[in-house]
């Protein structure tokens, strides 16, 4: 069977970081065996991660890594938006505000002075958010970090003109797809896989471990719920709190479990 | 309660810890790609077996409630004294992820290739009679209504299933109230009893197709004494005394009518909508398509993976998703599972074997709920709809 398929051209992608680790962007040069895939599918015209090179906007497709938290930060991404056709917001500092937002559940300049020998030097907001608080976000990829899967996944889709073909149902539909033992129920390890949203690879699982919920809350999640259990498994008021309080801590159903075991 | 007690064709005969051995051995020199129990991340999994050797001798699973756990009995050498773990065969006759085709840009246009052929046979080893019943569930859902899945009939047709009686409860399993065990009565090539007490280690084996037959025909086994097949009848009915949870047969009939009762709202309370329960059910089926594209977008391939009605996008169709809350979610799988399921396909969908009760992770028990379903009738308007 054959038909007729239209051609394409090359999109002009582009790379921003905020306040991050790098490790999202990072994601995209460890694609290895996919790079030149990648490389000879887009026009890479700005990614000062991997070149100096640069190529003036606008863009077809941003990639944006990291949280706002300076007024500098505030104003830039309205730039970036600004020059960008697609803007999707890649790892937990871009969709939730990352472990940088910690800062939001104390006071910001008690921590500056405790971190700081001069604090005075230190120009930041009180909160770290993820990019969708301030702009119109058109994707978003979650984790700390990013899933290289994922990430191709959706450029691939973008090239191709089709919906991604990601979840946003609880790590436990992976886990059993690749008939991974459930940790919880057969380790007593305590685990945010069934409150958080799969994509990862069930890495932590794979490997023995609980999840700790870097891709941030799935869809519809019930969160108290699985305290009651973890209290069950002998985790602390505290333990529950912290566990919820990590690098996706400030996504909305995350941040209020873990608030209601201050 | 039916009937526990087998009706296999031909005599049964005996096999010892060699016995069983060289009967794998068969299968694999046969060509079959042989699958069994074997001990791994802390629970019996279903994976390659080539021998009596990856069996998982001396273990015993301890079953509740969202706990398993697998202990290795000092001196043990019973092979199949844990009951059933987190996979079922469904894994292998219908996989998680299956490559529906694939289509490659050829010129101007592009060309659709079928997925690779099967590979060789399947043989499951230690197959429970509550799974026996799961695959001839399925076997109704894939290919009964005229209607066929090739992938599945094609890996089904070819298989070769060496069942294994129960003689011990698990923890969370309920067979002989889905008249589904634990005893084989039909559906498999050969049905092992396992017998240890330490004087002896032996499998009684009876036959139940001709290629069983002429399978177990290469190994010369002298048939089982008339003791012995008492000892089977004994063993496997202690095991069905020892397992507590019920279904009682009305149970369609009480869920159909009580789909506003509060106990929906209490069950969603405590339900993570994880979709545990349906991932390790051997009868669940749901699936979703998904297609895939390669970045020069020469390659397009379409994938069917495992689904649940637990998730969003499971119910979503055009304008949006139907399902919106684990409530409505929850009360559709345990109605299909339980109620509704036999009206589709003429065999319940249950069939007793508890996983989704030890694999929820907040220990979500199928039985209790029905039951309290029940025993709440008639105060129904205190519910929603």
């Amino acid at each position: 069977m054959t038909a007729q398929v239209p051609t394409r051209k090359k999109p002009r992608l582009a790379v921003w970081k905020f306040s991050s680790c790098d490790g999202c962007q990072l994601t995209l040069l460890d694609c290895e065996d996919e790079l030149l895939a990648v490389a000879g599918a887009v026009e890479i015209a700005y990614f000062l991660e991997a070149t100096r090179a640069r190529i003036d906007g606008p863009y077809d497709v941003s990639l944006v890594e990291g949280s706002v938290t300076t007024a500098e930060e505030k104003e830039r991404i309205l730039d970036v938006r600004r020059q960008s056709g697609v803007l999707i917001a890649i790892g937990a500092c871009a969709t939730a505000g990352g472990i940088q937002a910690l800062k939001n559940f104390t006071s910001v300049d008690g921590l500056i002075r405790a971190v700081y020998a001069h604090p005075e030097y230190i120009a930041t907001l009180s909160t770290s958010t993820p990019i969708r608080d301030h702009v119109k976000v058109d994707f978003e990829l979650r984790g700390c970090p990013i899933s290289k899967a994922q990430l191709l996944e959706v450029v691939s889709a973008l090239l191709n003109g089709r919906k991604p073909a990601l979840v946003n149902a609880g790590l436990c539909l992976e886990c059993k797809r690749k008939g991974i033992v459930c940790v919880m129920v057969a380790g007593g390890e305590p685990c945010l896989g069934p409150v958080t949203q799969a994509g990862c690879g069930s890495v932590c699982p794979a490997s023995g471990r609980g999840c700790f919920g870097c891709f941030g809350p799935k869809e519809g999640p019930n969160a108290p719920a699985l305290s009651r259990r973890l209290t069950e498994l002998g985790l602390e008021r505290s333990a529950i709190r912290d566990l919820y309080r990590g690098f996706s801590g400030s996504a909305e159903a995350f941040r209020e479990e873990s608030k209601a075991h201050d | 309660m039916p009937d526990m007690d087998a009706k296999a064709s031909g005599a049964a005969v005996v096999l010892g810890v060699d016995g069983l051995d060289a009967l794998v051995g068969l299968l694999v020199a046969g060509g079959y790609r042989t699958i069994g129990p074997r001990v791994e991340e802390g629970a019996v999994v279903y994976g390659p077996v080539r021998g009596v050797a990856d069996l998982p001798a001396g273990y015993v699973d301890e079953q509740a409630p969202g706990s398993y756990h697998l202990t290795r009995k000092k001196d043990g050498k019973a092979l199949f004294d844990w009951t059933v773990g987190p996979h079922s065969w469904k894994r292998y006759l219908y996989p998680p992820e299956q490559l529906l085709f694939r289509a490659e840009r050829r010129g101007g246009g592009f060309s659709v290739l079928p997925a690779a052929e099967e590979e060789s046979p399947l043989a499951f080893i230690g197959v429970r009679p509550c799974e026996l019943a799961a695959i001839a569930v399925h076997d109704r859902v894939f290919s009964g209504s005229g209607v066929v899945d090739p992938g599945y009939a094609g890996r089904r047709d070819g298989a070769f299933l060496v069942a294994v009686n129960c003689t011990r409860a698990g923890g969370t399993c309920f067979c002989p109230a889905t008249g589904t065990g634990p005893r084989a009565r039909t559906g498999f090539d050969l049905a092992l009893t396992e017998i240890e007490d330490g004087k002896r280690h032996l499998f009684v084996v009876e036959t139940g197709s001709e290629r069983g037959a002429a399978l177990l025909a290469g190994l010369k086994a002298p048939p089982a004494d008339g003791a012995l097949l008492a000892t089977v009848t004994r063993l496997t009915r202690k095991a069905a005394k020892a397992m507590v949870r019920d279904v009682p047969k009305d149970t369609p009939q009480v869920l159909k009518r009580n789909l506003d009762s509060p106990r929906w709202d209490d069950v969603a309370a405590r339900c993570l909508g994880c979709a545990n329960c349906t991932l390790v059910c051997p009868t669940c089926f749901c699936a979703t398509v998904e297609d895939t594209t390669d970045l020069s977008g020469g390659v397009a391939e379409r994938w069917r993976r495992w689904d649940s009605c637990f998730t969003s996008d499971f119910s979503y169709i055009h304008g949006g998703v139907i399902r919106r809350e684990i409530r409505s979610r929850y009360r559709q799988w345990l109605t299909h599972k339980l109620a509704t399921w036999s009206d589709q396909f003429g065999v319940g969908g249950c069939t007793g074997c508890g996983r989704c009760i030890t694999w929820c992770p907040v220990g979500i028990d199928i039985t209790e709920e029905a039951r309290a379903i029940r025993a709440g009738e008639g105060r129904a308007g205190e519910g929603r709809r």
